[in-house]
């Protein structure tokens, strides 16, 4: 690290990781509710768990991306932050806010609307941390030495990432524009805006990492985001075949949105390339892993699994079945965990001045998560595809089909349990780093 | 080859043809939906149904129109598929009818609750969906074999 306002950064990498395991734990009480054993049904309901499962994953994302920016910003713009405090109290109230609708949620106070049911006062609450965040790291790339791509791209990203969580706020009475707008948050944030903050983060570790002069970099960068837009916006459409809206959006909604894999396979080959082309071998071998790792399974996840979906003729089987589920796992976790845990694994040398990157324990964790993971999204494909086949297709009544595919949630428990060993490494080597540290700051590092 | 700024015209470039573009397509959908979805049977009832539905995150378990969660039945055309009676006296206390299935929330809805719930999914499962939640295409075959 080279300002030492970087710092703030460790606050939101920590956050992150707790609200992990918070969320790995509520996934797996839905997985044993799957299997019949809804033991908590009294007190955790499906819907309880469900709803604290999701957010806890968009919060502890949000919180890593936030904090990957307040890291990534100074060292950009070449200057200190221009308010530390100001970071302090955003971070605060995110984590009361997040607490606050976790704890909600378990007494039956929420939106019900899926990814959005955080209630509306604590809504306005997200609305000005974020206004705060975003003042702070685009006052410190304003004040900032230069410009580069790399920078505004992700401000770009966080900025309209923040803008396009008003339209679900707005209110409607029916479910067809309800519907209708919850997707230009869901959908233009995870196929949209999130991409430029991902591309982002991977550009800026792999200009740290490979050695790759900035320029070609940036140039992929904006090549990337831009195949991003090309297909994501109107590949919207593809959530617009069944909810009531005109029916050619499956012609529309079909062709964008099948072109959207071109964006991750651009990440995946944004990797890999530029980490043969560098020729410079990072001490930091796990951080690069995680950075090319990432490009691949978000490719896998979003680009091809995404695209097994996608298509109306095949969507109109599928829709809202465990397939869905399926790719909802793999998308998330390659696209975005990965791009978090890799900036995390950048970082922390970076702000403790400890080298805990070689040895066993950063490498299993690498492994056994991704393995577990690909597991997870084996037993969700097995299932959902049976499901597909069983109720949509032979039309045979919904609780009994679950009943004949609950055994392959024992294989999904048991994948999860591999992932939450792998988890649990990455946690253990983050706790070894201890807190970030005066001393570690390099004035003169490398750009 | 390409330079850096023909790849940043790219992405700009896109960007806001495609946004012009959704925009457009969007203020169409909008004047479409209403017909398609009869807005005109939009009562009360119905929008006091959709309050129930969201106060209470029925969509932490269900799907309605596909989208929601993956645990109890999509409810898109319930009603139709089976009846406002067996709805009433389900909803009355879900987990009666069938002790020892995966469990439904106990809700206790009064009776004009309870209404105003099937009255919403009536007015859902009316919605042109462009045919979903499709007829199970293999239902014929299935049947063949089995005779
Ligand atoms: C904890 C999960 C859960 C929640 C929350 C929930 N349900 Fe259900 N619901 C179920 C399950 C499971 C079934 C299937 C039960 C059975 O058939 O024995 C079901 C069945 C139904 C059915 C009958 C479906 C059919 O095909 O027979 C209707 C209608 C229904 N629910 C409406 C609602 C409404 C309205 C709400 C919100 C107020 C709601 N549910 C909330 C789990 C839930
Ligand atoms: C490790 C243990 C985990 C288990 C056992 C688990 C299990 C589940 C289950 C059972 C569901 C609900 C499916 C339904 O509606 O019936 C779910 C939803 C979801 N989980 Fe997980 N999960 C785990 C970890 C994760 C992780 C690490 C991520 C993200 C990277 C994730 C992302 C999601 C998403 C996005 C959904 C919503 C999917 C959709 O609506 O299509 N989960 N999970
Ligand atoms: C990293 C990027 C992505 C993430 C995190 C992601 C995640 C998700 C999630 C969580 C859902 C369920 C949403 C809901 O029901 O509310 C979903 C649905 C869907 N996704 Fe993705 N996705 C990504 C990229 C893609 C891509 C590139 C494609 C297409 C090529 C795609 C195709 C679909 C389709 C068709 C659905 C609707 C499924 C249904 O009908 O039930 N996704 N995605
Ligand atoms: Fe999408």
């Amino acid at each position: 690290m080279r300002y030492r306002s970087q710092k703030v950064a460790y606050l939101f990498f920590a956050t992150s990781i707790l609200l992990l395991s918070l969320q790995i734990l509520y996934g797996f009480i839905m997985g044993f509710a799957h299997v019949g054993y809804d033991n908590l049904h009294e007190v955790v309901p499906f819907n309880a768990a469900r709803a604290t499962h999701t957010n806890l994953l968009v919060v502890w994302l949000l919180s890593g991306f936030m904090g990957s920016a307040y890291y990534i910003i100074p060292e950009e713009a070449e200057r200190e932050l221009v308010s530390v405090p100001a970071a302090i109290v955003q971070w605060a109230s995110l984590v009361v806010v997040s607490v606050t609708a976790v704890i909600g949620f378990h007494f039956n106070w929420w939106e019900g609307r899926k990814f959005l049911e955080i209630p509306r006062p604590l809504d306005y609450l997200v609305v000005v941390n974020v206004l705060l965040f975003i003042g702070n790291i685009g006052l410190t790339a304003w004040k900032g030495r230069r410009f580069t791509t790399t920078g505004m791209v992700l401000i770009a990203g966080l900025t309209s990432a923040a803008l396009l969580y008003l339209p679900g706020m707005i209110t409607f009475d029916s479910q067809v524009y309800d519907s209708y707008f919850r997707w230009w948050v869901v959908h233009l944030w995870v196929e949209g805006v999130w991409e430029l903050i991902m591309g982002s983060i991977l550009s800026f570790l792999l200009i740290k990492l490979t050695g790759v002069d900035r320029e070609v970099i940036e140039k992929w960068l904006y090549v990337i985001v831009g195949l991003t837009f090309l297909s994501g916006i109107l590949g919207t459409g593809h959530h617009y075949y069944w909810i009531g809206t005109p029916g050619y959006w499956k012609m529309i909604g079909g062709v964008f949105s099948g072109l959207e894999p071109l964006a991750f396979l651009g990440m995946a080959l944004y990797g890999v390339t530029m980490s043969r082309r560098g020729g410079k071998r990072p001490e930091n071998r796990i951080a690069l892993a995680w950075t090319v790792g990432c490009g691949v399974m978000s490719f896998v996840g979003a680009g091809f699994l995404g695209f097994a979906h996608t298509l109306p003729q095949v969507n109109i089987y599928t829709h809202g079945t465990l397939v869905t589920a399926m790719h909802g796992h793999l998308a998330f976790w390659g696209a975005y965990a990965m791009v978090v845990l890799a900036m995390i694994s950048f970082a922390m040398p970076e702000l403790t001045g400890r080298k805990l990157y070689a040895g066993w324990v950063p490498e299993w964790a690498f492994w056994t998560s991704n393995i577990g993971m690909v597991g997870m999204t084996g037993a969700f494909a097995v299932a959902g595809i049976t499901q597909v086949y069983l109720e949509r297709k032979m039309g045979l009544d919904f609780l009994a089909v679950q009943e004949a595919i609950s055994v392959h949630f024992i294989g999904l428990i048991l994948a999860a349990c591999l992932f939450t060993v792998g988890i649990g490494l990455y946690i253990w080597n983050f706790i070894q780093y201890g807190l970030p540290k005066d001393e570690a700051i390099q004035p003169g590092g490398s750009a | 080859m390409l330079s850096k700024s023909q790849a940043r015209n790219f992405f700009l470039g896109f960007t806001v043809l495609f946004s012009g573009t959704f925009l457009a397509l969007t203020v169409d959908s909008i004047r479409q939906v209403p017909a398609r979805s009869h807005e005109d049977q939009m009562t009360a009832q119905v929008v006091a149904g959709k309050e129930i539905w969201e106060t209470n995150n029925c969509m932490g378990c269900h799907t309605l129109l596909g989208e929601g969660a993956y645990y109890a039945p999509e409810l898109t055309k319930v009603v139709e598929r089976r009846g406002e009676g067996y709805l009433k006296m389900f909803l009355r206390d879900p987990q009666a009818m069938y002790p020892g299935r995966r469990k439904m929330v106990q809700y206790n809805f009064t009776p004009e609750q309870i209404d105003e719930v099937i009255a919403f999914l009536t007015w859902i499962g009316k919605i042109d969906t462009n045919g979903f939640p499709a007829a199970p295409d293999l239902a014929p075959l299935a049947g063949a074999s089995t005779k």
